[in-house]
């Protein structure tokens, strides 16, 4: 029943759990010179039992009352549930139980599942005893609630009859009232239809004279609205001669209104909004839709080209143009306010004119859009020159920003893609711009160089060192490259609004800037240094030797360094995700098979000299003489050697340390044979998984090999375990 | 050039303790003790011949178990101490080793009954054969077949106080008291009749948080050999000897466990100590705040470091990355100033002292890095004869004697 006694037994437990071995092998080895300490207590102590049996009890009541599966959830597989031999089982048979226990076991087990059974049934006594102790004051009040309920109920039952034959006589009365009201509410709907039939008339009849009135005072809304309403009655009525009468009057009117407000909406000048109102309204009237849809674009286009008209001057040939941002500016609050404003209101008024009007409406930005983006690349052309990205950053940025209110709205028009593709040419051009200043920087310095070199030596005194001069390029190139860098780094600042794009995040890092611009550069000056030395056999002694020992020189710098260090300044300004901050060291041997190597190869071919108790001690020289011809053919460990800055190095550096740590401890101690064959245990199972870790696994086996040499030197009566047996041990974790 | 070129002996035994023969100061003696579980422990007399470079020895067989450390009567050449562990009586035995491979469980049943067999590290003061104390220059050949025995004078009793960690001497002393170390008790005893028997003259113990122990100890020859300094984990105390009371106590001297100490012999408050944060400092007990001066030259556990004798600026240390290095702490030293001059020259005092003057004080730096060791050195010692030799011992029972370098010789001589 308990499944502490009842479970199978478990040897597996120490050799399942490889850590735990080597947990305790800190325990084994403290058994050492130290005062032993005595074996340790049983894991679980008495404490640990007391609530496992309540659980255990409150799930046989769950059981009970069939709740058992919440419980039985949480148990680790149990036993066969249908088992009738099962205690806990629901499906528990006495009889078969009992049959069972009778055949199959000797009278010692009889006797003792017997009083551990008589032990168990006391235990759930006391256990049910005192649960019901635990719950007598529920039941009490329990039962005063349920008393109480009993008369109170008793109490309503009186009221709700009460209720019932009063809400009768309510009902009747309300019948008989209805009854003598029916009359005289039938002749009053009546009289109130006739009147409302009357005001209706009334303002058909007015129609004309309000429409007149309307129209003068230019309420033209009003006037639409009032048409709108009476349009269909008098449609209805137009055979009865008076309806007939009012109907051409208005239709008079309605035809003058129109007129009035076409005229508007040619003029024009008043702006959008206006526009839009009138457009409206002459929808409402039932003007054709195409006509005014067509007529309305006509006039935003005027109104738009003259934008475009007033920015294409500011362009113009007269040099001194606004600044770029101030262009950008503009044309964002101009042009492509208007645009919005005009789509806004287009697909506002034209939203019934389907895919066709929408159609239109891109057309139309489409077309005004290109020939803005058109001026907007010629502005920025005149901008390439400047060596200033900072203003150029924020116009593109300005100018994206402001194009992603019509991207939203026109998404059929691409203006947004339009504007992206737009900054990211320029970027490129930017970049281009970069790598030319670069180049050009460079030959300069050489021209400089040259220039110092072929300089006539005034007497005495000595010209700069070559050294000197070397550093003076170097230094000069690289400050070059950090401020192309940083000019470019504008470009992918978190708050400008195009930095998230694809391109700006992925391409316009590693391939525009680390490989166009600085690679792009290190090729051109390989290039520009190569021809040097190429040019001594064409022209014939064109290159001063000087230059070219400086330029190798420079070279050398190059590859050994400062590539590196400009690429990592890149990558770490550029290139958000470098990767690991350490690369993967150099690794020898990086075997797999590796640790499946075990420790037989000593176990096996060493064992005969180094603790089989076969030698005598006529020639213990034997032992001695073995470590020391072993250790003449391995190298010297160097624990705390030097590490470089990779992974590998580092880890090994660590493992290094710790084992021989793990050694110097060992020959303190003295150990028992089971100690030895726990360090035994311990140095393969470490040897299985350490090697993965360093940069020469050769370095752990020695280590290793040496602990557990150690440990046989100090083992009275080292017997060491069977290799087969440690394999088994170390990989069933 | 020759002369300055190592003498290596090799034991056939894993040893660790080594020490001079403190009483002798003519010979250049050292004694080793050996570190076996399975064979007779022995003790051996290292005889080096200075003028022939050869070494001779002589066996001792030390039977009572392994020794962990040794040290000399500084009066009487044949008398010397050892800590050792008893051989063990117990080992357990558990014939169902196959079992094992079915019940790995019951491997742990047997570890922890196997670790009741207790090692307990006892002392013991012993006296060598007579023939033996100046060393026998005629060494036979099968010197192993006729190894001697020990005398044991008396036993330490240590039972009531636990493992034995050390035994030193007085120094100057007439070898008749003896300072031991077991667990965290430092105990003082007086040697009567010929030694032969050890009364407890006094102790103290170390109380605290949980199991002090001390590592080592040594006895200052200074104020009139009343005083002793210990280790114990990181923290360096010093002793007065009357009183047994706590003198001074440099807490977190070393970053890990502090592996030994060593007194200056000329400059009474200095004292060096080493550990396993591959350090060793230099302390001046008047300022326990913090060391005077510290070196990190080797790259694992000092084991051991030791003043030259006279010469207090080489500081000799041995560490388990099996190197020995010699250092010239000349800053520190008594002689801070390389020699100095000489009373009679009074006729060139003047000039002297002005020269002194301006003369910088000397630099420290490592001498001389020793790598004939492939195994972890847990001992060195200067000899008691020779100042310029020293010793050092590895784990491996490879025993080499060094000499300082002959231009450093002269330049502190000269």
């Amino acid at each position: 029943m308990a499944p502490g006694s009842a479970s199978s037994p478990s040897p597996s437990f120490p050799a399942s759990r490889p850590w735990a071995a080597v947990g305790t092998m800190a325990a084994a080895a403290a058994a050492g010179p130290s005062p032993g300490s005595g074996p340790g207590d049983s894991p679980e102590g008495p404490e640990g039992e007391a609530p496992e049996r309540r659980r255990k009890a409150h799930g046989m009541l769950k059981l009970y009352y069939g709740l058992s599966e919440g419980e039985a959830a949480g148990r680790p597989a149990g036993p066969d549930p249908l088992d009738p031999t099962d205690l806990n089982g629901a499906h528990f048979d006495p009889e078969v139980y009992l049959d069972k226990l009778r055949r199959e076991c000797p009278l010692a087990q009889l006797m003792d599942s017997e009083t551990d059974m008589v032990r168990q049934i006391r235990a759930l006594d006391s256990d049910m005893q005192t649960l019901v102790y635990e719950n007598y004051n529920k039941f009490i009040s329990a039962t005063d609630t349920i008393r109480k309920m009993k008369n109170d109920f008793r109490k309503m039952e009186d009221e709700m009859d009460r209720l019932a034959t009063n809400m009768a006589v309510i009902t009747d009365f309300s019948a008989r009232i209805s009854a003598t009201l029916q009359d005289r509410h039938e002749r009053i709907t009546k009289l109130a239809g006739v009147h409302a039939l009357l005001r209706k008339l009334q303002f058909l009849f007015e129609l004309p004279s309000r429409l007149t009135k309307c129209v003068e005072l230019g309420a033209y809304g009003q006037a639409v609205r009032y048409q709108g309403r009476a349009q269909a009655v008098l449609q209805q009525y137009q055979h009865l001669p008076s309806f007939r009468a009012i109907q051409d009057d208005c239709q008079v009117i309605t035809a003058r209104l129109a007129q009035q407000l076409r005229q508007r909406f040619r003029e024009g000048g008043s702006g959008a909004p206006e526009q839009a109102e009138c457009v409206e309204l002459l929808l409402a009237l039932g003007e054709p839709a195409e006509e005014l849809c067509e007529e309305f674009l006509a006039h935003a286009r005027g109104r738009l080209e003259k934008e475009l008209r007033s920015l294409e001057a500011e362009l113009g040939p007269s040099p001194p143009a606004p600044d770029v941002l101030e262009f950008t500016d503009r044309g964002g609050s101009g042009f492509v306010g208007g645009l919005c404003q005009v789509a806004a209101a287009y697909q506002e008024l034209f939203a019934a004119q389907g895919p066709a009007g929408a159609e239109k409406l891109a057309a139309f930005a489409r077309e005004l859009g290109s020939r803005y983006f058109a001026l907007v690349e010629r502005r920025l052309a005149q901008e390439q020159g400047g060596g200033d990205n900072s203003l150029l950053v924020r116009a593109l940025d300005r100018f994206h920003r402001r194009l992603r209110a019509p991207g939203a709205l026109l998404a059929a028009a691409g203006l947004a893609d339009a504007a992206t593709e737009i900054v990211e040419r320029v970027a490129r051009e930017r970049l281009g711009h970069h790598l030319q200043g670069l180049r050009a920087a460079f030959l300069g310095c050489l021209t400089d160089v040259r220039q110092a070199l072929a300089a006539p030596r005034v007497a005495g005194k000595e010209g700069p060192g070559l050294a000197e001069l070397l550093a003076n390029v170097a230094s000069s190139i690289l400050s070059h490259i950090k401020a192309s860098l940083a000019a470019v780094h504008l470009f992918t600042a978190k708050e400008v609004s195009f930095s998230n794009k694809p391109y700006f995040r992925g391409e316009f890092c590693s391939e525009g800037v680390r490989e166009g611009l600085i690679v792009g550069f290190i090729r051109s000056m390989c290039q520009t240094a190569q021809s040097f030395c190429d040019s001594p056999g064409e022209k014939g002694g064109a290159t001063p030797p000087a230059l070219l020992l400086l330029l190798s020189r420079l070279c050398l710098d190059y590859e050994t360094a400062t590539i590196s260090y400009i690429l990592t300044l890149t990558d770490e300004q550029f290139l958000v995700q470098v990767g690991l901050l350490y690369e993967e060291g150099v690794r020898k041997a990086q075997s797999s098979d590796s640790s499946k190597r075990t420790f037989s190869v000593y176990s096996s071919s060493r064992q005969q000299g180094r603790y089989a108790p076969s030698y005598t001690p006529s020639a213990p020289m034997d032992t001695n003489l073995l470590s020391n011809i072993q250790k003449l053919f391995s190298e010297r460990i160097d624990v705390f050697s030097p590490v470089e800055f990779n992974k590998v190095s580092v880890l090994t550096g660590i493992i290094k340390i710790s084992l021989k740590t793990l050694l110097e401890c060992v020959r303190l101690r003295t150990f028992g044979r089971f100690g030895l064959q726990q360090v035994q245990v311990d140095c393969h199972f470490l040897q299985l998984y350490l090697w993965r870790f360093v940069a020469d696994e050769e370095l752990v086996h020695l280590l290793l090999d040496e602990v557990v040499a150690s440990a046989a030197l100090r083992c009275p009566d080292p017997v060491p375990m069977e290799p087969s047996v440690v394999e088994v041990i170390c990989e069933r974790g | 050039m020759e002369d300055d070129a190592p003498v290596i002996y090799g034991l056939e035994f894993q040893a660790r303790a080594l020490t001079p023969q403190t009483a002798e100061t003519d010979a250049i003696r050292f004694l080793v003790g050996t570190q076996s579980l399975k064979y007779d422990n022995q003790i051996h007399i290292i005889d080096f011949d200075d003028e022939n470079n050869i070494i001779n020895k002589n066996v001792l067989l030390h039977q009572v178990g392994e020794i962990w450390h040794i040290s000399a009567s500084p009066a009487d050449r044949g008398v010397l101490a050892t800590c050792y562990n008893r051989t063990f009586c117990c080992v357990l035995s558990l014939d169902s080793f196959g079992a094992l491979g079915k019940s790995s469980a019951q491997l742990f049943i047997a570890l922890a009954t196997s670790s009741d067999s207790k090692v307990l590290t006892c002392a013991a003061v012993w006296r060598m054969p007579k023939e033996l104390e100046s060393g026998s220059h005629e060494s036979p050949d099968d010197s192993s077949s006729t190894a001697q025995t020990l005398e044991l004078l008396c036993h330490l009793d240590n039972t009531a106080h636990g493992n034995m960690a050390c035994v030193v001497w007085e120094p100057m002393g007439d070898g008749k008291k003896i300072i031991s170390l077991a667990d965290n008790h430092i105990l003082l005893w007086d040697l009567q009749e010929s030694s032969s028997q050890a009364v407890l003259a006094s102790s103290a113990s170390l109380e605290g948080k949980g199991q002090l122990k001390f590592t080592s100890g040594r006895w200052s020859p200074h104020h009139n050999c009343t005083q002793v300094a210990t280790a114990n984990d990181t923290t360096l105390r010093g002793w007065d000897t009357r009183s047994m009371s706590q003198i001074y106590c440099i807490e977190n001297a070393h970053g890990q466990l502090v592996r030994d100490l060593d007194f200056n012999p000329n400059k009474q408050y200095y004292l060096a100590s080493c550990g396993d944060d591959c350090k060793v400092k230099f302390w001046d007990t008047r300022n326990v705040t913090e060391p005077v001066k510290t070196l990190e030259e080797h790259s694992h556990w000092v084991w051991n470091v030791r003043y030259n004798h006279s010469h207090d600026q080489l500081v000799l240390t041995g560490s388990s990355d099996s190197r020995v290095i010699l250092s010239n702490m000349v800053s520190i030293s008594s002689e801070p100033f390389g020699h100095l001059v000489d009373d009679d020259d009074i006729s060139d005092q003047e000039d002297h002292r002005s020269e002194e003057k301006s003369k910088e004080p000397l630099q420290d730096n490592v001498i001389a890095t020793y790598e004939e060791h492939e195994d972890s050195v847990y001992a060195v010692d200067w000899s008691s004869a020779d100042p310029w030799l020293f010793a050092s011992l590895s784990y491996d029972g490879r025993l080499v004697i060094n000499r300082v370098p002959r231009a450093l010789k002269y330049h502190i001589l000269l």
